[in-house]
């Protein structure tokens, strides 16, 4: 019974990571083919194992060798990297004052506050960015504002930038910044600032002697919450980023859908998720960490 | 058990007094010449409707060990936590060294807190808890590592010096947080409830450490704590406090012989409280009726009184003899039956039913083996004190 309990999450992560994953790998060693599915070699059952060599031997790493070749993977993947570190650093400038002030506000106003952050995963994703190309665009409310308000004469190029990018990727991934920093403020003991001002430090010190190094688990998980979906994020460059944001995930929609390229698009797959594992591992560990130093 | 540890350490602390007789007697609350180090003149704090401390003045002395003792709710905290710098008075006004300190911030004054939680940083090791305060002043790197090891020293925590506060026991960490508050040499150092964390065992033996720590760094302690055992075991002095008001300063001898009204009275040890009215036959001398057809009691009396007046005499039950012939002798004697006998190993304390219906406690010593014990229960007793038993007390 406990082995069959124990087995439920490995087949889920069997069924529904792995053997996709091997899948798109396989599609990776294949070759662009007009046909349906658009790759070649195809496995056919009925043919039987004499078929299984030819079939294996039609792989190769050919894509992989192709991105390596075409700077534009290059730069998409640096250009991902990029935005992702520089999105993260503003999330958790945005996020941490936010949980701060949540993790000090009285008791009573917490869980309001928390069903505040929250609130937002309630309305579809789509439709919350689809709402910022009405903020952000040139007859948007922020350039209608800001004229009625007379600091600008002409409006503001917001939208189809790298700014629209940012403002949407820190807009929607600043609960995952809030949440884990906002738990770790919320168990410092009040008393730990009192003794370090009565030992001597100023508020600011104290901060930043105690609460800083106290809520260090909850900014790095955070911010791993952020970096990682960040890099590989699609929705957002395409709908609020123009001509000039290169991301990876627009690059993989696009061999996808407009070259019908499906091998060279399993390869950048594959290579981002190589690219993932390794802020994944280093956030597991951190986990590991945090649990140990409870414990 | 209370009664009978109370008992000793009234038997302590007198045995202290003597001690330091026969050079001098510290007492600087006696000396006039004295200037207290710690002076609460008039203070009230309010928060909100709520008055936690009411218009109390209060003197500290420079080495003097000060327990700030009442039940929960009684203000003690809001008066440590005022002298730390934490909360401010809403009226009045608090000198230390001859200075008012409402305007110093806790990180500016002279005086270090030791908290209830201990409030150590998870983060830091024992050691560097202990020198966080140094590293603050700005002390050379050498300076603070010896004065670190000399508070490893004094707290016997060299071993765990690179320890983090998860890894040690409650004990220890007691200790550090006394090291840490002690570093930085305060001319003041605040304990909050500092033992209430710990086993009763562990409790009573950290008691004379303290003593002794204190003793030897001679730096100016003040205690905050409900338990009045422990109040009376380590303090020279002690403030009894109720709803913000303070009912009695005194040693701990002069509170549980001398109390100056019912509440020191019946807070501190156990106690008999008989009202009657006073009726003055002589110079400090009373008789007290409390009871019709029975004969009045006989008290003398510091506390002038005037005839007619209310009053409550107070007996300590191990000043009241009972026998089981009337003794001849004796100023006041009352007849009564044994309802409850209390064993407490040493000592045995018998609650007797007077024939007016009120209880009085009589508490011997156990001398003889249980078992030829004279009295039991329903045996008919009289009860016997001298007119100086007991303490007169208005109302």
């Amino acid at each position: 019974m406990k082995r069959l309990l124990i087995a439920v999450p490995y087949f889920w992560l069997l069924a529904l990571f792995l053997v996709p994953f091997l899948i798109v790998f396989k599609i990776s060693l294949s070759d662009v083919a007009l046909a349906r599915p658009p790759y070649f070699p195809q496995w056919q059952f009925e043919e039987g194992w004499s078929a299984l060599t030819d079939y294996l031997r039609a792989l190769d790493f050919e894509n992989f060798w192709f991105l390596s070749t075409d700077d534009l993977y290059w730069k998409a993947y640096l250009s991902s990297l990029r935005i992702a570190v520089v999105a993260t650093f503003f999330t958790l400038l945005v996020g941490f004052p936010i949980a701060y002030g949540m993790a000090r506000a009285p008791l009573e106003w917490r869980p309001t506050l928390m069903m505040l952050v929250i609130l937002p995963f309630w309305t579809s994703f789509l439709i919350r960015v689809y709402a910022w190309i009405g903020i952000l665009s040139g007859e948007g409310y922020l350039n209608q504002f800001l004229m009625w308000l007379g600091v600008i004469q002409d409006p503001l190029i917001i939208l189809n930038t790298n700014v629209a990018v940012y403002i949407g990727i820190v807009y929607t991934y600043l609960p995952f910044m809030i949440l884990p920093i906002y738990s770790a403020l919320e168990k410092l003991d009040e008393s730990l600032l009192e003794a370090a001002e009565d030992l001597g430090c100023s508020r600011f010190t104290a901060f930043w002697l105690v609460t800083f190094p106290l809520s260090k688990q909850g900014i790095i998980a955070g911010c791993f919450l952020v970096f990682i979906p960040t890099i590989g994020e699609f929705v957002i460059p395409s709908l609020l980023g123009g001509s000039s944001t290169l991301m990876i995930g627009k690059v993989l929609w696009e061999e996808f859908f407009n070259n019908r390229d499906w091998p060279v698009a399993s390869a950048v797959a594959v290579v981002l998720l190589l690219i993932l594992i390794i802020p994944i591992i280093l956030f597991q560990r951190n986990e590991q960490k945090n649990r140990e130093a409870e414990g | 058990m209370m009664g009978a540890g109370l008992f000793l350490s009234v038997i302590f602390s007198g045995d202290v007094m003597a001690s330091v007789a026969a050079n001098q007697v510290f007492a600087p609350w006696n000396d006039p010449k004295e200037t207290p180090l710690i002076e609460f003149r008039g203070v009230t704090k309010r928060f909100g409707d709520f008055t936690a401390i009411d218009d109390l003045s209060i003197n500290i002395y420079e080495k003097e060990f000060f327990a700030l003792l009442g039940p929960s709710g009684c203000g003690k905290t809001t008066m440590m936590r005022m002298l730390a710098g934490f909360e401010t008075p809403t009226e009045g006004e608090i000198i230390l060294a001859g200075q008012d300190i409402a305007p110093v911030p806790p990180n500016k004054r002279a005086v270090n807190m030791m908290f209830q939680s201990y409030a150590l940083f998870p983060h830091l090791s024992i050691e560097d808890n202990i020198a966080f305060g140094l590293k603050r002043e700005g002390m050379p790197k050498n300076d603070i590592a010896d004065r670190v090891a000399e508070m490893l020293r004094l707290t016997r925590l060299e071993k765990f010096a690179r320890r983090k506060p998860h890894q040690i026991s409650g004990g220890q960490k007691q200790r550090v947080a006394l090291a840490r508050s002690l570093a930085k040499a305060p001319k003041l150092l605040l304990l909050d409830e500092p033992l209430g964390a710990l086993d009763k065992k562990l409790r009573q033996d950290t008691q004379f450490e303290l003593m002794d720590i204190q003793e030897k760094t001679g730096t100016t302690f003040v205690i905050v704590t409900h338990d009045q055992e422990e109040a009376m075991t380590v303090a020279s002095r002690v403030a009894v406090m109720d709803h913000g008001k303070l009912m009695q300063v005194a040693t701990p001898d002069r509170l549980y012989e001398n109390p100056e009204n019912v509440y020191v009275a019946d807070f501190i040890g156990d106690v008999n409280l008989i009202e009657g009215t006073a009726r003055k036959t002589g110079e400090g001398s009373y008789e007290i009726n409390w009871c019709e057809r029975t004969p009045p009691l006989k008290s003398t009396s510091d506390t002038v009184l005037s005839s007619g007046q209310g009053c409550t005499i107070a007996i300590r039950p191990e000043k009241v003899s009972i026998s089981s012939e009337k003794p001849e002798e004796a100023d006041n004697a009352v007849q009564g039956k044994i309802i409850d006998i209390a064993y407490l190993g040493n000592l045995s304390t018998y609650h007797v039913k007077l024939a007016n219906g009120q209880m009085v406690k009589a508490q011997t010593a156990n001398t003889r083996r249980i078992s030829r014990r004279s009295f039991t229960w329903d045996d008919d007793v009289w009860l016997s004190w001298t007119a100086t038993a007991g303490v007169l007390l208005k109302g």
